[in-house]
């Protein structure tokens, strides 16, 4: 059969009453400012790492609030810290910061 | 002289002695904790210094020039300094000739360590001190000397706004305590030497004042209780000093040989960053200079504040005062203790425990090297903009046509984007990290053949400069570097008739030191005003990357007093030399803002 490179990706429905939200929740908790995310997008667009490292706020953000917390952190390790996503955000969020508290956040229950 | 009493003892002096044991004792053993928390190789440095002729030179000056005199605080301000200085000067003299005198007239007593504190209860004059009466002169003028210092003291206290200071910081319970009795010694010292006076002689001071008592007192009965008073007076206060804000005395004289010995902080609560902890006197000369104390809300999170927390071990102020910091660096640059407020908050953040670190290892800079790659020459450059320029993409064309005009063989290491310089990451704490980044930019200079390396972010440029050891190759900010082009004649800009001021970048002015290349440089393109404070005064933008928590949203009275300290000689042009410092006065400024390296590129043919 011909191959024309195309395939059937997997599924990506998730079940939002049964995801596991505690990160999110914990990240609320000390960074309400999360909760004022768009998505616009602005901070993945300005992202030093993005291009590297696949680092991209905004998609941080939606991972966690869908409970995948894996992706998330997958991103979050190659984020260099540079600040520049928190002088774009129209929002005012203070992403660098809430990166931070993030990274400090991860594991903690397993503690 | 000769001895009052044959056993040269009295029960008054038992105070005294307590309170020197005490105080002595603390200080040994902590002197001895700091040294030993250091870490080996700073231990060593710290040893070798010690028997280094240099540095015991260095440290015998600074301890002299800093502890007694207090140069640094003069310079400051002149009254501080006069009051700071005539209470330990006068003080240090006070006990140096009490030793002196007792070599001389009472050589057998030396051995008494009290002796030569009290030593004019002790010591009737016969015709042998005639010739002592200099002495006698120089321990009154030298009380006199200390008196004014706590008259200054006490105005100080009440009205500080006379000192020129418009905040400081309020003193603890414990303090206050030290500071009334430290305020009581020399007054006491005066009343029991004056009643002694016509016994063991005295000068200009104490005769007139022993007379006085004399006519109207008439007996001698208060002598005892004053030398009393006096003793228990030094005891109180060499007992509370450990846990005042005096014990920056005793801990000075162990920060100055640290870091004479080249230390640096290496943990933020042990060895050197401790002894900076306890040098300082709570001033509170740092609290006007911070920049964040434009507005209330942050007074309280400038460096006096995080010494007195580490001080009190509490870790949450410790944490938010530590965070919110602009390591701008300027509370150090006044500082007279020359407490490393920015290094000092970096440590604390990098003992913090992370769930998740940043692991770079993945990023491939193969592409990076090959968009580079040249063989070596000594005439080539290696251009690097940073990531705050890719914000302000003007400069980094700018310099791009600077390359072009002066015929410069160049490369351009992140057109297309490039990693992080690491610094933000330093600044973060995270040591490890910022290694990684470092690693591999540096394996991409290396393969660009580049002899030079051009940066045109002072954040970069501080980083690269301390960080890289970058063997071979020079680093140059872009305003040295078109200044070195401008001297060899390879770019001449011709002379406007701009009024501009230009603005030192906290990591380029007083992070690196670079104040005259770009005031130069601005010379020949137009009319220089300079700002009201400049130079190693100068008032951080606001856009700090060093400051985790303070949001954007929070910075603009910060930025708004920067600009008003620039438009201080009606420039029509702010012109600054790092892009973090241009985006930042471009949100509130009302006349252009420009960094260096379009004014220069506006001015080339
Ligand atoms: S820029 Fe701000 S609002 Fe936009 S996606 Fe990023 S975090 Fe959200
Ligand atoms: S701080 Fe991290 S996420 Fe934000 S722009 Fe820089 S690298 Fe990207
Ligand atoms: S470094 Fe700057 S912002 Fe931080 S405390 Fe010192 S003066 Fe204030
Ligand atoms: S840190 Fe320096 S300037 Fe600030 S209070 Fe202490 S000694 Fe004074």
């Amino acid at each position: 059969m011909m191959d024309f490179g195309f395939s059937i990706s997997p599924s990506s429905t998730m079940n939002l009453d049964k995801v596991d939200l505690t990160l999110y929740d914990r990240l609320c908790s000390i960074e309400p400012d999360a909760r004022k995310c768009m998505a616009c997008g602005s901070c993945s667009a300005t992202c030093t790492a993005g291009p590297w490292t696949g680092m991209s706020v905004r998609k941080v953000l939606l991972d966690i609030q869908r409970g995948k917390d894996k992706e998330a952190a997958a991103m979050l390790k190659g984020c260099m810290l540079c600040g520049k996503c928190t002088m774009v955000c129209p929002r005012g969020i203070n992403t660098r910061h809430l990166i931070l508290s993030l990274c400090r956040i991860y594991g903690e229950d397993a503690k | 002289m000769i001895d009052r009493f044959a056993s040269g003892f009295d029960p008054f002096v038992i105070p005294f002695l307590i309170g020197m044991a005490f105080v002595l004792v603390y200080c040994i053993i902590g002197a001895i904790r700091l040294i030993l928390q250091l870490d080996a190789e700073d231990k060593k440095r710290f040893f070798i210094s010690l028997i280094t002729p240099k540095t015991i030179w260095k440290n015998l000056k600074d301890l002299f020039l800093n502890c007694l005199i207090h140069v640094k605080l003069w310079k400051r301000n002149r009254m501080l300094g006069f009051m700071h200085s005539s209470i330990a000067f006068g003080w240090f003299m006070l006990i140096l000739l009490g030793h002196i005198e007792c070599f001389i007239y009472m050589p057998h007593r030396v051995k008494l360590f009290y002796y030569p504190i009290f030593f004019n209860y002790f010591v009737a004059e016969n015709e042998t001190t005639i010739g002592g009466s200099v002495i006698f002169f120089l321990m009154d003028f030298f009380l006199l000397l200390v008196l004014t210092g706590i008259v200054l003291a006490i105005i100080k206290r009440v009205r500080s706004r006379i000192f020129g200071m418009r905040r400081t910081t309020k003193p603890s319970l414990l303090d206050r305590v030290g500071l009334y009795s430290l305020w009581l010694i020399f007054p006491l010292r005066l009343i029991a030497e004056s009643f002694t006076a016509h016994i063991s002689g005295g000068s200009f001071l104490t005769i007139p004042m022993n007379m006085m008592f004399k006519a109207f007192l008439g007996d001698q009965m208060n002598m005892l209780p004053t030398w009393w008073a006096y003793s228990i007076c030094l005891c109180i206060f060499m007992c509370v000093l450990p846990f005042t804000r005096y014990m920056h005395i005793p801990a000075e004289m162990l920060l100055i040989p640290f870091r004479n010995a080249g230390l640096t902080i290496k943990h933020a609560r042990r060895g050197f960053a401790k002894a900076q902890v306890y040098s300082c006197p709570n001033c509170g000369v740092c609290i006007d200079a911070c920049p964040m104390s434009v507005k209330k809300a942050n007074i309280k999170d400038t460096t006096v504040y995080l010494n007195r927390n580490i001080r009190r071990g509490n870790e949450k102020r410790i944490e938010e005062i530590s965070d919110k910091c602009l390591l701008c660096g300027k509370c150090t640059a006044v500082c007279q203790v020359g407490v490393d407020g920015p290094q000092m908050r970096i440590a604390q953040r990098s003992i913090r425990n992370y769930g998740l670190e940043q692991d770079y290892s993945g990023i491939d800079i193969t592409p990076f090297k090959e968009a580079v790659a040249a063989e070596a020459s000594p005439d080539r450059v290696l251009y690097f903009a940073g990531c705050m320029t890719a914000l302000t993409p003007a400069i980094s064309r700018a310099m791009e046509s600077v390359f072009r005009k002066a015929g410069v063989d160049y490369a351009f290491m992140d057109k297309d984007g490039g990693l992080c310089c690491g610094r933000p990451i330093l600044m973060a704490g995270r040591f490890g990290q910022a290694r990684q980044i470092i690693r591999k930019n540096k394996e991409i200079i290396k393969a660009s053949g580049a002899s030079t390396l051009v940066l045109s972010c002072p954040i970069c440029y501080k980083v690269f400069r301390e960080h890289y050891k970058l063997e071979g190759i020079r680093v140059v900010h872009h305003t040295e570097y078109m200044l070195e082009l401008v001297k060899a004649g390879r770019l001449s800009p011709d002379a406007g008739s701009d009024v501009l001021v230009y603005h030192d970048p906290c990591e380029l002015g007083r992070g690196s030191g670079i104040y005259e290349q770009p005031r130069e440089l601005l010379r020949h393109t137009g009319e220089l005003v300079e700002a009201e404070q400049n130079r190693d005064m100068s008032i951080c933008c606001g856009g700090s990357l060093g400051s985790l928590t303070l949001g954007f949203d929070k910075r603009e009275d910060l930025t708004r007093n920067a600009l008003r300290n620039l438009k201080a000689g009606n420039p029509e042009t702010i012109v600054t030399a790092c892009p973090l410092c241009k985006t930042t006065f471009a949100m509130y400024s009302d006349i252009p803002v420009e960094d260096i390296a379009e004014t220069v590129n506006k001015h080339l043919k």
